[in-house]
Parts: C-alpha cells; sequence; structure tokens
C-alpha cells in the first residue's frame, strides 16, 4: 500500500496535468481569455454538437428508381454516339421501355459488328468476372441491353460517391466551412451544417439535380398530339418548366450540362432580367457550334431535370462555348441554379428524410443551463462527500474534479463531440466516479470495525471493493458499446462521453485517490483513521 | 469532525423476512405495467412515429387557441401544441404527412414561413422532421440496443458469476424496464431518442447496484460455507446497505438538480434515470437477492464451479 514509487507519482502527476491543458482550450473558447492561451500549449478543442452549437442536420437518400433512369438515359447517350461512330452502324429508335435498351439494326449484316461494339461498350466489374451490362440479340436484328444487378449495385455505389461531393460543393462552394458530408449505409448521406438555422436555402441547393440539356424541339410533331402526351418517334414530350404546357423536343441530346466549364448568374443585357451565363469546355463547345451550325432558324430546348426552361430559336452558330440560359428566374433562382449546375449534377435525386434543426440561441441557452446544472450538481456531490467521509471525502473530491478534467482533455485529444445527451453521461460518469469511492470509503469502515489495523484496512478496502468496481464498469462499457453501435447522432454522443468517463472515473477514483492515501500515511504516520 | 453516517454501524435488518411479499408485490406491479403501457401506450416522439415538430418563440404573449386556429387555417394537418413553460414558447407538432418522403418536410417550411407573419417577432427555435422510414429504423435499432445491452450484461454476470446470478440480474432489469415504461406510459411524458440513452443508463445503473450486492453474496458464500442462505444474503444485504445509500442519494442528488435547473431539452432524460435509480435501488435488495433463493443458490454454490467448471446446466 505504502510503496508507492516516486516515478509513478511523477507519471500519475503528469497524466493529471496534461489532462488539464488539454482541457483548458475547451473551457475558455468562446471568452476573451481564449486569445491570451499560448500558443506552444496544446489547441485541441471539444466540437459542440449541432443542439448546442445550432445549425441543421439533414440526412438525404437516394432515390433508386431515379439512379436507374439516369444511368438509362447516360447509356442511352452513350450507344447512339458510338453508333453514329465511322463506321457508322444505321439503327432504328432506341426504346427505353422496360428498363432496358433496345433498338433494330436496320442492315443485318452489320449485327455481328454492332453486338461487338456494344460488348466493347461495357466495363468489367473487379473480381466477379460479370460485366455492368448484358448485351443480347433477339429476333436476329434487334439488340438489347440489359443492366446487370452487380452492375447497378456498382454504379449506385459510385454515384453516392460523386453525389457527396456534388452535395458539399453545393453547400459550400468556397470549401472554407466546417460541415460535414457523410455517406452513410450505401445510399445515404448525412449532412451537417452549423449555423444555419433555416434548412430551406440547403434543400433547395440539394433538391435539385440539375441535370442541364440542350435538344432540338420537333417541329414535325402534331400538337394535340403532343397536349396528349404523344411524341412521334425518336422524340419525346417533356413538360414547360412554368406550367404552360407540353412541347416534343428530340429525343437526342446536342449538349448536355457534363460538359460546361463554369456556370455564373447574370444579367440578361437586352431585358435585364436575372439569367445564367454558361460555358462549355472544348468539346461540348464543338459539339454546340456544330448542332447550332447545322440547325440555324429552329428553335431548341432547354431542359433542366427533364422540364424545358425555354425554348429560343438559334439566330446564328454559336462557335465560342458561351450561352445563357434565360427563364423565369429570380436573381436568387438564378443564383442558386448557377452553383447546382456549377457544381455538376447529383448522379442520383435526394431525398431528406430526416431534418434537425437548432438555433444557436436555444443551443446557447442549454449549454448555459447545462453548465449551470452541472457545476451545481458536482458542488452538492462535493459537500455530501465531505461531510461523510472527512478526509477521505476530500481525496474523493479531488479525484472527482481531475476526472472531470480528464474526460474532457480526451474529449478535445480525440476531437469528439459534445452533445446535450454527452452532458448527461458526464453527470452519470461522476456519479460512477463517487460509486467507486464509496464502496472503497464503506469497505475501509468496515474492516476497520472488524478490528483491522490501520493501513491493513486501507489495503483490503481498496483491494476488496475493487472487484465490484470492476464489473459494475465492465457492465457500463457493454452498455455504452453497444449504445454506439445501434444509436444514432445524439445517443452516440451519450455512448462516447460514458466511455471516456469508465475509464477516466476508475484511473481517478481507484488509482488516483490511493496514491493521495498512500502519500497521506507515509507522511503523518496517523495512528487512527477518521473516516 | 463528525462524520455523517447514515447508516449506524451494526445494522441488522431481515430484508429476506419481506423477499416474498416483496416479489409477489414487485411481480403485481410488473404486470401491471406492461398491461397499461399495451392498453394506453406510449406518448413517442416524432424520432419514432416521424412527423415534424417546431419550437416557436414569440416576442409577446400568444393565447393557445389563437395559435391554434391559425395553425389550423394553414391546412397542414391536425397539429398538437404545447407550451412549453410559459405562454411565449410553444411546441407545435405535426403529423407525419401521407405521400412520398419528399414532402414530408413541406409542411414544416410551410410554418416557417407563415408564423412569422401571423406574428411578428415570432421565431422558429428548432425544427426536426422525421420519415416514417428513418423513425421505423430508430425504434427498431432502440429497441434492439436496449434488448442487447440487457442480454450482454447479463451474460457478463453469468460469466464472471453463476448461472443464478445472470437470470437474476435479467429478471430484475426486465423488471426495473418494465416499470419505467409504465411510468412513462402513465405520466404521458414524450419517449423520444433521449429517452432511448435513459433506459440504457437505468440498465448499466441497475446492474452496477445489483453487482455491488452479487459480488458480496459471493464473498460471504466462500467465506461462511456453513451459513444458511437466509442469514448470508441477509448479512450481505446489511454490509452493503450503507453503501447502497450514499451512492444512491449522491446520484439522486445530482440528477434531481440536473431535472430542476437543467435544460429543458433534458428533463425527459433527467427524470428517467432519477426514476431508474428509485426502481434499481429497490430492485437491488428485492428482486436481483430474492431471485437467488428462488433459483436455489446453496453456500456450495462456489465450490461446484471450481471442481467442474462448466458443467452447470444453462437452462434460464
Amino acid at each position: 500500500m505504502l510503496e508507492f514509487p516516486k516515478w509513478k507519482v511523477w507519471l500519475v502527476s503528469l497524466v493529471v496535468a496534461a489532462g488539464v491543458l488539454l482541457s483548458i482550450p475547451s473551457l475558455i473558447a468562446g471568452t476573451p481569455y481564449a486569445s491570451a492561451w499560448p500558443k506552444w500549449l496544446p489547441h485541441y478543442k471539444i466540437n459542440l454538437g449541432l443542439d448546442l452549437a445550432g445549425g441543421s442536420h439533414l440526412l438525404l437518400e437516394a432515390d433508386a428508381q431515379d439512379a436507374l433512369k439516369q444511368r438509362l438515359q447516360a447509356k442511352e447517350d452513350e450507344v447512339a454516339t458510338e453508333l453514329r461512330r465511322d463506321p457508322r452502324i444505321d439503327v432504328g429508335d432506341i426504346s427505353t421501355a422496360g428498363g432496358r435498351l433496345s433498338f433494330l439494326v436496320r442492315d443485318p449484316t452489320k449485327v455481328d459488328a454492332a453486338v461487338e461494339r456494344m460488348r466493347r461498350l461495357s466495363q468489367p466489374l473487379q473480381l466477379t468476372g460479370n460485366r455492368d451490362w448484358d448485351v443480347q440479340v433477339v429476333d436476329s436484328t434487334r439488340i438489347v441491353l440489359t443492366p446487370t444487378p452487380a452492375g447497378t449495385n456498382q454504379a449506385l455505389k459510385d454515384a453516392m460517391g460523386v453525389a457527396r461531393d456534388v452535395v458539399r460543393r453545393r453547400i459550400d462552394p468556397g470549401g472554407t466551412k466546417e460541415i460535414t458530408v457523410v455517406t452513410e449505409g450505401g445510399n445515404r448521406i448525412l449532412v451537417e451544417v452549423p449555423g444555419v438555422e433555416d434548412p430551406e436555402e440547403l434543400k433547395k441547393l440539394i433538391g435539385q439535380t440539375a441535370r442541364l440539356e440542350f435538344k432540338l424541339v420537333d417541329l414535325s410533331a402534331d400538337p394535340t398530339q403532343v397536349q396528349q402526351g404523344r411524341a412521334p418517334p425518336g422524340s419525346q414530350v417533356l413538360p414547360m418548366a412554368d406550367g404552360s404546357g407540353f412541347m416534343a423536343v428530340k429525343r437526342r441530346v446536342m449538349v448536355s450540362g457534363d460538359q460546361l466549364t463554369s456556370a455564373s448568374q447574370s444579367f440578361d443585357s437586352q431585358t435585364g432580367a436575372p439569367d445564367i451565363q454558361i460555358k462549355f469546355n472544348t468539346a461540348g463547345a464543338r459539339r454546340f457550334g456544330r448542332a447550332t451550325q447545322e440547325n440555324v432558324g429552329k428553335p431548341f430546348a432547354i431542359i433542366l431535370d427533364d422540364k424545358i426552361l425555354s425554348a429560343p430559336n438559334i439566330n446564328e452558330p454559336i462557335l465560342g462555348g458561351n450561352a445563357q440560359i434565360s427563364g423565369n428566374f429570380t436573381v436568387q433562382s438564378a443564383h442558386d441554379l448557377a452553383v447546382s449546375l456549377a457544381s455538376g449534377k447529383l448522379p442520383v435525386k435526394l431525398n431528406v428524410i430526416e431534418e434537425r434543426t437548432v438555433s444557436a440561441e436555444l443551443g446557447q441557452d442549454s449549454i448555459h443551463k447545462g453548465a449551470i446544472a452541472s457545476i451545481v450538481s458536482v458542488l452538492a456531490v462535493i459537500v455530501f462527500m465531505l461531510v461523510t467521509y472527512g478526509r477521505f471525502g476530500v481525496y474523493a473530491n479531488i479525484a472527482l474534479v481531475v476526472n472531470a478534467f480528464l474526460i474532457l482533455g480526451i474529449m478535445a485529444m480525440f476531437n469528439a463531440t459534445l452533445t446535450l445527451p454527452g452532458i448527461a453521461g458526464f453527470i452519470l460518469t461522476i456519479g460512477a466516479a463517487v460509486d467507486a469511492n464509496v464502496l472503497i470509503n464503506e469497505r475501509i469502515r468496515e474492516e476497520i470495525r472488524r478490528g483491522r489495523r490501520l493501513i491493513d484496512a486501507v489495503e483490503t478496502g481498496y483491494h476488496e471493493a475493487f472487484r465490484a468496481i470492476f464489473d459494475a464498469n465492465v457492465t457500463h462499457v457493454i452498455s455504452a458499446a453497444i449504445m454506439a453501435y445501434f444509436g444514432s447522432g445524439p445517443v452516440r454522443g451519450f455512448a462516447v462521453v460514458l466511455m471516456i468517463g469508465v475509464v477516466t472515473s476508475v484511473f481517478t477514483a481507484v488509482y488516483f485517490t490511493r496514491m493521495l492515501v498512500a502519500l497521506w500515511i507515509r507522511r503523518t504516520r496517523p495512528r487512527e483513521l477518521h473516516i | 469532525m463528525k462524520l455523517l453516517k447514515l447508516v449506524p454501524d451494526h445494522t441488522n435488518l431481515d430484508f429476506m423476512r419481506w423477499r416474498n411479499l416483496a416479489l409477489v408485490l414487485s411481480l403485481i406491479a410488473t404486470v401491471a405495467s406492461i398491461a397499461f403501457t399495451a392498453y394506453r401506450g406510449l406518448n413517442l416522439g416524432i424520432d419514432f412515429i416521424g412527423g415534424q415538430v417546431i419550437r416557436v418563440e414569440f416576442q409577446q404573449p400568444v393565447k393557445i387557441d389563437d395559435l391554434r386556429t391559425r395553425v389550423a387555417r394553414l391546412g397542414v394537418g391536425e397539429a398538437s401544441i404545447q407550451a412549453l413553460g410559459n405562454d411565449r414558447t410553444y411546441q407545435v407538432r405535426l403529423p407525419k404527412p401521407e405521400g412520398p418522403e419528399a414532402a414530408s418536410n413541406q409542411v414544416v417550411s410551410k410554418l416557417r414561413a407563415a408564423l412569422p407573419q401571423a406574428y411578428p417577432g415570432a421565431r422558429v427555435d428548432a425544427g426536426e422532421s422525421v420519415s416514417g422510414k428513418v423513425s421505423e429504423e430508430l425504434a427498431q435499432d432502440s429497441a434492439m440496443a436496449i434488448g442487447l445491452a440487457m442480454l450482454g450484461i447479463a451474460i457478463y454476470i453469468w460469466f464472471r458469476f453463476e448461472w443464478q446470478f445472470g437470470v437474476g440480474a435479467l429478471v430484475t432489469l426486465a423488471h426495473d424496464v418494465a416499470m419505467t415504461l409504465g411510468f412513462f406510459a402513465f405520466t404521458r411524458l414524450q419517449v423520444d431518442l433521449n429517452v432511448v440513452a435513459a433506459f440504457l443508463t437505468i440498465v448499466g445503473y441497475s446492474l452496477n447496484d445489483t453487482v455491488v450486492i452479487y459480488d458480496r453474496v459471493r464473498e460471504n458464500l466462500r467465506k461462511y460455507r456453513k451459513m444458511a442462505i437466509l442469514p448470508l444474503l441477509n448479512l450481505s444485504l446489511n454490509e452493503t446497505l450503507a453503501r447502497t445509500v450514499v451512492t444512491s442519494l449522491t446520484v439522486l442528488l445530482a440528477l434531481g438538480i440536473l431535472m430542476l435547473i437543467g435544460p429543458q431539452v433534458i428533463f425527459g432524460l433527467a427524470i428517467a434515470i432519477f426514476l431508474g435509480v428509485l426502481i434499481g435501488t429497490y430492485s437491488s435488495i428485492y428482486i436481483s437477492v430474492p431471485m437467488l433463493v428462488w433459483l436455489g443458490v446453496q453456500p456450495d454454490s462456489f465450490l461446484k464451479t471450481d471442481e467442474k467448471d462448466e458443467a452447470e446446466p444453462q437452462t434460464a
């Protein structure tokens, strides 16, 4: 009991000092003292959860149906481009019915060549040996491309990665804010933006797929048929964005938003209405230039997410790769769309399935009340310990304060996030630490009653109490681990504090107090114990 | 300085004398609690059933009926409105809208826009919207977490002690959880994700108490091999009584303060743990220990382990 070598004392003191040093930056954050903290000391800080700091939390889920649709459309474009390349293979209209692509090869002798070129388009998937598209010939001249399940899965996975980056760029074009954007569970994205109290703006930015396409208007279509939703072969009917009816456009894409290099909000030079200035990359500019050259005098449709924004006439070939998109924009909506276009289209539509917002004021109020309540309850416990155990109560109290510093210090070191339930976890851990000391002290009292000598009683007290302390703490770890695994945000915050607290409270309540007691006994050699 | 001793030295209460009465009463209370919860249901928050909640703070006092009429006029479904402490802060809760997920949070947007128009200076402090899909997952995960935590802990106890102790701990936990559920059903306090954290804490805390007493029972079983089981259990309970009282009081003290002056957001969590501590203290004495008698723990129980180790029957 009394053997407590110097190096151990130093080591324990070092740990305690580190805990205090690490926790101070978090405690003085936001106060004038923060700037006075010396630069050469550690600057780790505890993050405040959104429930304390204020901000928006959104959980987005990929629309799997939409992902399939977008993939099919991209493939259609790819197939059409491939078949037009030299040597050109003439085919009938490409159908996308039933989630598959199919088309007739006009010249039966070219079926094999077409199949070969389609096979080359499909990608082998890693390890499995499967390809992402299955190519078959039906009725000797019809080629059918079916997406394989493995290919669809891979595509969704890739799409989620891209979607995450697009979401991040849209919310934070400058890349300067402390936002969290992470994929969760295969088809979800978690977005956390501190400081944003009104999530509407965020939802608008994320809600738009921003798939921009330019297609020629099909002037041969019968207007009454179009209003009924029927389009001639090779064309499709799309609604106007302002709800003013429908229009038939060619299925073939002149040029798409994938080939933009920039987009910004500007004003129309003639009408002064807000519009969007876009710039194509070299390939896009060439494609757009050629398409406009061939179709001077005809109208083309500017299509956003399958809705027609406007259908201006091509007055002259547009060769420089610059274009304006006009529509019924306000300055804000034009700006939002420009941001969305510049960040790229979302490869899959995202739905908001969970939303939580807390204002900074409410968060501040919670921190304030939580801090006061914590301090008052710790003070109450300290007084209670003092009147119950005297000197040993003082040791328990010192351990309690050290424990609080250690928890904060470790949380700061790991950059952990403190949430409201985390504060409750903090208080619970303090309770567990107190319990450990109560167990020890009651046991010492008991051993003294049984007539043991002082040192012997203290020794036995620590030894016998430790078994129960250990078992009790293991049960805490079990429930904390399960909480951390299954729980969502706030519950997890609770579990993290609890887990750190279990370790620190065993250290402070058992090891640290024991050192204090040993040092005291060695120094004063007391004859009797007042406990 | 005279130190405080809440439990006098040499206290010797005959706890086990009332064990059958206590078991019967506890059983009745547990069954009643489960039946009541099943009959009346819990006041589940949107975390578990989906829907939307916003918290609004007004500049001037607002009458609840006035607010209700205005919200009703928006046509956003049947809103339940609750004052939070004063007549300037309200919580408006809306049911989960029918239809596609995409529409689910448009209602909150509507309220966000409409309320400041009707009441100048009103501000929406917090808004939450949980879709049916997410809430189902949260409910499932939470139930699973509580169940697994109970099971995991019981298995640990079985490994550290004996199978009787593991079963005793599990029954004790089931009692505590059932009673706390009954309390929430009775008071209509809202059950949200924070309360799940509280349930897990209760599970952990109640076990803490049980473990301490079981530890002493194990120690005494080894020490006094000739002592009959009932006096031995009584002895163990009395020896740990001081600790039980001091610890429970300390934790109740801390939680009571948190409940009274802590942030309103964690009131549910604090009161659940507070209650759990009370229930847990009772059950560790009157359920976990009598269960040992009932399951036939004998003074030589721990001798057997040393000799034939894993050969114990493992039925529970």
